[in-house]
């Protein structure tokens, strides 16, 4: 083996380092595999396209979730929010069509005013944002029942429900391509170029060291609480998204604040902050759900599907944490 | 260093007491012009019976808390614990202690599962405990669609409804293993060393301490907790319940009641005796609401608000001092 062999081999890309993109995109190419040996039509451009289409809540959310990840935090209310803002957009629209600009407008605001209020909270009164979102997740859920009586009220008109099930007909090649597909295309590309301004490494600076961040200038309350509030305009988007696709149900977002960590982690980054890309967040979300689309066909119950996930979520963080600790 | 640092730690009594008395002080008198009562027999025998589920799952949250980790899967060793200890006993008092045996060495096991991932697996402890709790989920709603199994009836008429006066067995065992984790933190090598590991981890293993074994010792007895918590369930419901654990929140509830009991969540800073003031806060709330009979779901409200305004006045403690 030549010297400049070794050398390469033993200063790794960029994008193998640890927190970069191999291991996921590994774990990605094993299941797309697993899945079109059992599907095989699993990966023409009709299926594959309704499969993001189903995927881009979750995708949403991941994305969401990074910010707050990356510069220290944990934002759990991201579940109810999105349970809460479906029941709140249906007993609103109330059926009633001319209705709809106005409600996605409020749950868009809505959304970030809780994103602005966990951040606050968390930032200037000094609570772990474990205990802020986790508390807020308590209020969100409680008041929803609250305010409905224990039962969803009113209905999602079909202006509402297009984004999360109608798709742009009749594209050459693709077939069609569901407006949520579209949706998560233009929220992950101003993602991705948030992270790569001045902001995303601020975010990064931050969620590594946030004294040193200070020290270099950076308001860290302001970054750290504009996190909070882009996690919860990704779950308002991610709550129209669900509305439309599933309906209206108190479970609409049950367990997706656990989901979106889950894929946040498995896509590199570190809980904790300061290192991983949003794109790994988002393929991580989207690992999870080829998991459950493999499982589906592989016919395991669905009563199992925990069991696998939890297995899956331990072995790739060991062994992404024995890579960094091997450095 | 000054002398005063090598004295053990004295704290004065936690906040959390006093918002336990304002509690129940506004409480009492809310419920007195709503015109019923909330210090009688009745409401305080299913109040301190509330405390004690909870009690167990928090008091054994604060031991991995302090050493600077998080047990997200408590809710469901819980829940299969009711069903371990209600399946063996399959209502026979002759397979009471085996059956208590057996349910406590499971838990133990997950402990130690937690523990070993967390340290020699080195995963951070709420994804690793995340999975876990997963795993045993998948397990139960595998295995499990309602109730399984009969406790046995000795147990039933003992831990689950005896009492002393208006205080249940249940919640005497809750200060006796509450007790018992006082003495271990405050008195022992393995308190000091946990609140060390908590504190620092590095500093704490360059001092000699075995900061992985402190850990996984930690885990085990959280669970452990949790596998009491599970046969008392049992012994209340009278058979194995599935999913008592997920739906009664016991694990973010029992997280709650640590930091409400002034247990810093990044470890190092707390003890078991204001985790026992939060479970008690939390069980007041309660019994408050259940007495003014107002819904189950402003209660929920009214518990995340003051979970949060609990830790931020903590936290302006803190935060005073570090800017000092």
């Amino acid at each position: 083996m030549s010297t400049q062999t070794l050398r390469r081999q033993l200063r790794p890309a960029q994008w193998a380092r640890p927190g970069g993109l191999a291991p996921i995109l590994a774990i990605l190419v094993v299941l797309l595999v697993l899945i079109t040996a059992r599907q095989p039509d699993f990966l023409s451009p009709p299926s594959l396209m309704s499969f993001l289409g189903r995927s881009a809540p979750i995708i949403l959310l991941a994305a969401g979730q990074y910010f707050v990840i990356v510069c220290g935090e944990f934002d759990l209310s991201v579940g109810a929010l999105v349970t809460a803002q479906v029941v709140v957009a249906a007993r609103l629209i109330d059926s009633d069509p001319t209705r709809t600009w106005p409600v996605v407008l409020v749950l868009l605001v809505g959304g970030a005013l809780v994103g602005l209020v966990n951040g606050l909270v968390t930032t200037r009164l000094g609570v772990p944002s474990f205990v802020t979102t986790l508390g807020m997740f308590l209020v969100l859920v409680g008041a929803v029942y609250l305010w409905s009586d224990g039962a969803p009220k009113g209905g999602l008109t079909e202006e509402f429900r297009q984004y999360g099930r109608r798709a742009v007909e009749d594209v050459p090649l693709l077939g069609r391509i569901p407006y949520a597909v579209v949706i998560l295309v233009l929220v992950a590309t101003v993602a991705v170029l948030l992270t790569r301004a001045d902001f995303g490494r601020i975010l990064i600076a931050v969620g590594d060291n946030p004294r040193t961040a200070r020290l270099s200038g950076v308001r860290v309350w302001r970054t750290r609480t504009a996190a909070f509030v882009l996690s919860g305009l990704a779950a308002a988007i991610a709550a129209i998204l669900i509305g439309g696709y599933s309906g209206v149900s108190f479970q609409a977002g049950a367990g997706l604040e656990f989901g979106a960590i889950t894929a946040v982690v498995l896509g590199g980054v570190a809980l904790g902050g300061g290192r991983g890309s949003v794109v790994g967040a988002m393929l991580g979300a989207t690992t999870l759900e080829l998991l459950f689309a493999l499982m589906n066909f592989y016919g395991i119950s669905g009563a199992l599907r925990p069991a696998v996930q939890g297995v899956i979520i331990l072995v790739a963080v060991a062994v992404a944490a024995r890579r960094s600790t091997s450095r | 260093m000054t002398t005063r640092s090598l004295l053990p730690a004295r704290r004065p009594v936690p906040g959390v007491f006093v918002a336990l008395a304002i509690t129940w002080a506004i409480g009492w008198l809310v419920v007195l012009v709503d015109g019923g009562h909330l210090v009688n027999q009745s409401t305080t025998v299913s109040l301190l019976h509330v405390a004690a589920g909870l009690g167990f799952v928090a008091v054994g949250q604060t031991l991995v808390i302090l050493g600077g980790s998080l047990d997200l899967s408590v809710a469901y060793v819980v829940s299969l614990s009711t069903l371990v200890a209600a399946e063996t006993m399959a209502g026979r008092d002759s397979a009471l202690l085996p059956a208590i045996g057996l349910t406590l060495l499971v838990s133990a096991g997950i402990g130690l599962l937690n523990g070993l991932l967390v340290t020699a697996g080195r995963i951070n402890a709420f994804i690793a405990t995340l999975g876990v709790g997963l795993l045993l989920k998948g397990y139960l709603d595998n295995g499990y669609a309602g109730p399984a199994g009969t406790t046995s009836p000795a147990l039933v008429q003992t831990l689950g409804y005896q009492r002393v006066g208006p205080v249940p067995l249940a919640f005497l065992l809750l200060l006796l293993v509450a007790g018992a984790c006082w003495f271990a933190l405050a008195r022992t090598r393995f308190g000091h060393h946990l609140l060390a590991v908590g504190g620092d981890e590095e500093v704490a293993r360059l001092s000699g301490v075995r900061t992985h074994r402190v850990r996984v010792t930690a885990h085990v007895l959280c669970s452990l907790c949790a596998g009491i918590a599970g046969v008392y369930l049992a012994s209340r419901l009278g058979s194995g319940a599935p999913r008592v654990g997920s739906e009664g929140l016991y694990d973010l509830e029992s997280i709650a009641a640590v930091v409400i009991g002034g247990t810093a969540l990044a470890g190092g800073r707390g003890g078991v005796v204001g985790t026992i003031g939060g479970v008690l806060l939390l069980a007041a709330i309660d019994a408050v609401f259940n007495q003014l009979a107002v819904d189950a779901f402003a209660k929920q409200v009214v518990r995340g608000v003051i979970i949060i305004a609990a830790v931020a006045v903590y936290a302006r403690g803190t935060l005073r001092k570090v800017a000092g």
